[in-house]
């Protein structure tokens, strides 16, 4: 995995206008000149948020890129709280520095 | 000069971008205290404000990631993040090039930092500046502490950046203040979002306020992870200003949960009157 590339790749959308409107085009081309295994490139095309989290996308730029698919404030928190359900807990980054993280409890 | 005025506050996004989740009247209740604060502030006679935070990889990514890095550009703009998703339209901030050299010429002969002429303003400040100065008609110099990602800057290095700023400030003319923003405990942007431990963040206060220097760096990183979030990391900004005020005691203003906003909401600031003007 190469979560470097996955954080990369969202850091310059986030910043980027002509970058979001590329990947509004082509969601997958625009991915091309980034290292990412299949697995990412699937949970950048769809969006996965929760898959995003649990590869250890941080979530200062996560929540952009939620929000960017009009992806609404609560909505998004249960999205990652599903991808630590469905995927398992966080396995690289600053979150899987002491284990799980998200217990659904907050709002 | 002596530094005028050095405070801290909270800059959480969702301050501004979801004020309207808020209770009315707790959220009224902070507003009023960064009303305050700004009252304060104008009251100081500041000519420029030097605001320390931990910038969200709005500038820096870590293909280049900076333990410590200061703005040096006659203007900012902000903010970086959709106007409509942070509640704050775009603004340009100004900036004094020439004091900012003149700063991080001093700074750099104990802390070596990175110099940005171009920075663009994230929520860590415009949040801020959002309620201190809604004119943005006080310069601004952005400082930014690697509080995102690690391995993080260390928080005796944060310490001795706030004395290099205090030392800088006091060797120019001008009247400055210096505040640093950020969160104390909080899960920002996850799933545990609005989860809060208010007792250690009244804890770090305590300590915060007694600007007791070996209680503030009395924490290491795993177990602040555990406590307090990813988000307590940004204590490195607090810490800062509790090095610039040199022993100041100070006040917390308010301090308050609001989970919707993810922080303990605070305001506070040192007494620097008594020790230096």
């Amino acid at each position: 995995m190469s979560l470097y590339y996955v954080q990369k790749f969202l850091y310059e959308l986030n910043r980027s206008a002509d970058l979001q409107a590329a990947y509004v085009s082509d969601r997958r081309s625009v991915l091309d000149g980034y290292t990412l295994s299949d697995e990412e490139i699937g949970a950048l095309v769809d969006p996965d948020i929760g898959l995003l989290y649990v590869l250890g996308v941080n979530g200062q730029i996560l929540m952009h890129f939620a929000a960017f698919h009009q992806i609404e404030w609560h909505d998004y928190l249960q999205r990652m709280r599903d991808g630590v359900d469905e995927h398992g807990p966080v396995r690289e980054g600053v979150y899987a520095m002491t284990g799980r993280v998200g217990t659904g409890e907050c709002g | 000069m002596p530094l005028v005025y050095a405070g801290v506050c909270s800059h959480a996004p969702g301050i501004t971008g979801r004020k309207h989740l808020a209770d009315p009247g707790i959220r009224d209740a902070f507003y009023a205290a960064f009303d305050d604060m700004r009252a304060d502030l104008e009251a100081s006679g500041a000519e420029t404000v030097i605001v320390i935070a931990a910038e969200h990889f709005a500038n820096f990514f870590m293909n280049n990631m900076p333990s410590f890095a200061i703005g040096m550009a006659d203007f900012y703009d902000g903010p970086i993040e959709d106007s409509d998703w942070l509640g704050i339209d775009k603004f340009r901030a100004p900036g004094n090039r020439e004091l900012s050299h003149r700063l991080i010429s001093e700074i750099m002969q104990t802390v070596d930092v990175a110099y940005a002429e171009e920075w663009l303003l994230d929520h860590g400040i415009a949040v801020p500046l959002h309620f201190l100065t809604p004119r943005f008609d006080l310069p601004v110099i952005p400082v930014n502490i690697n509080c995102q990602g690690p391995p993080l800057t260390p928080l005796h290095r944060a310490w001795t950046l706030g004395e290099a700023l205090r030392r800088a400030a006091d060797a120019v003319p001008e009247r400055l203040a210096i505040i640093g923003t950020g969160g104390i405990s909080h899960w920002p942007a996850t799933p545990d979002s609005g989860k809060i431990n208010v007792d250690w963040d009244l804890d770090f206060m305590d300590r915060w306020c007694r600007n007791d220097r070996d209680a503030l760096l009395n924490y290491d990183d795993l177990t602040v992870y555990a406590d307090a979030g990813q988000g307590g990391f940004e204590i490195r900004t607090f810490l800062a200003v509790s090095a610039a005020a040199g022993g100041a005691q100070g006040t917390v203003h308010f301090c308050e949960p609001i989970p919707i906003f993810a922080v303990s909401c605070t305001i506070a600031s040192y007494d620097l009157g008594l020790l230096d003007i």
